[in-house]
């Protein structure tokens, strides 16, 4: 069974980004009238995973995601698994 | 110095796809008269070696993380199982990173704190030198070194930094000219209320850690680039201190 999943990477909150900072101060500078702030820049995997149910990729995928994807010294991630059938 | 004796040494540095500092690292061996083999980094059954240089370079395009995809190259099985048995790893800079992602070192390299590669000279503190690696060194001698970094921002919990400090792993520190941090903090370092301090590391280290040892004390991690300051034509010899300890480490001294 085909299925998508989509790792979503981001730095642990304790954990200076200063790109975020970077970012946030750009997004102020034209900021269409809007209150920004708490800016944090991250990275988003998708793959395609043939397997036999979602929680069983999910599973693998975090495992995966724990080990090369994410460096948990410094960083935090997320899973989200889709049905492609 | 005999070069008999020094031939007795086996040394490797590992070459990855973006490695650049990897002849940088084995001429800066060889000027002691010590045999280097490249090893590249596919391969996954190497001979015993004393001393393992993960270079500098940015491997993989530094994709992912810096370090994180070099970490998974064959040969790093190799170089953990021989940091097990013994044998010394000296990760430089990039190095160090794929270190820290394998592992064999605590903590991670962040981005610098302002954004910038920085590209020029740095002091440091020798805060050890009762390792292999800094044992020709007097205690808190201020040296020079380069540093030519995007992501050397040594961050890792305030329990594992108290553990480093407590251990005597911090084995670099970035400093002023005259070995003083500009806050006060020297020469070991700790601040009065006990914290990492606040200190003047470029990149924004925490504690103006610059380099850290193992729990063993034969695997050492460092930003700054020892093997590019080891002959005078270069502009100074500050960084052939490392190549000498480890000499002495393996062979004993014989100088």
């Amino acid at each position: 069974m085909p299925y998508q999943a989509k790792v979503t990477v981001m730095f642990r909150k304790s954990i200076l980004d200063p790109q975020g900072a970077a970012v946030e101060r750009a997004l102020k500078a034209h900021s269409e009238g809007i209150d920004i702030s708490s800016v944090r820049v991250g990275k988003v995997i998708e793959l395609m995973v043939d397997g036999p149910g979602p929680d069983i990729v999910e599973e693998k995928v975090k495992v995966l995601a724990d080990r090369i994807l994410a460096n948990p010294v410094m960083e935090e991630y997320t899973v989200q698994v889709e049905s492609l059938s | 110095m005999n070069m008999n004796i020094n031939m007795k040494m086996k040394a490797a540095v590992v070459v990855f796809p973006d490695s650049n500092g990897d002849r940088d690292a084995k001429r800066a061996i060889e000027t002691l008269g010590i045999p280097v083999r490249f090893v590249w980094h596919k391969e996954s059954s190497i001979e015993d070696f004393d001393l393992i240089v993960l270079p500098g370079g940015f491997t993989f395009g530094d994709y992912l993380r810096t370090g994180a995809i070099a970490r998974y190259s064959p040969v790093m099985e190799e170089v953990v199982r021989q940091a097990k048995r013994g044998a010394k790893v000296l990760g430089i800079c990039n190095g160090f990173q794929i270190l820290t992602e394998a592992g064999l070192l605590p903590g991670v390299l962040l981005r610098n704190r302002g954004l910038l590669f920085l590209g020029r000279d740095v002091w440091l503190r020798v805060e050890n030198n009762a390792t292999p690696f800094t044992s020709a060194y007097a205690q808190h001698q201020v040296i020079r070194l380069p540093i030519a970094h995007g992501d050397g921002n040594y961050y890792i919990d305030d329990e594992g930094y108290k553990r480093l400090e407590g251990e005597g792993r911090i084995v670099f520190r970035y400093c002023l000219p005259n070995g003083v941090a500009p806050n006060g903090v020297a020469p070991n370092g700790v601040a009065p209320n006990g914290v990492a301090p606040n200190g003047i590391a470029p990149n924004g280290a925490k504690g103006d850690v610059a380099g850290i040892v193992n729990e063993e004390g034969n695997v050492l991690g460092l930003m700054p680039h020892p093997e590019r300051l080891v002959e005078p034509i270069l502009g100074g010899q500050d960084g052939r201190g490392v190549f000498e300890s480890l000499l002495n480490a393996v062979c004993g001294r014989v100088n």
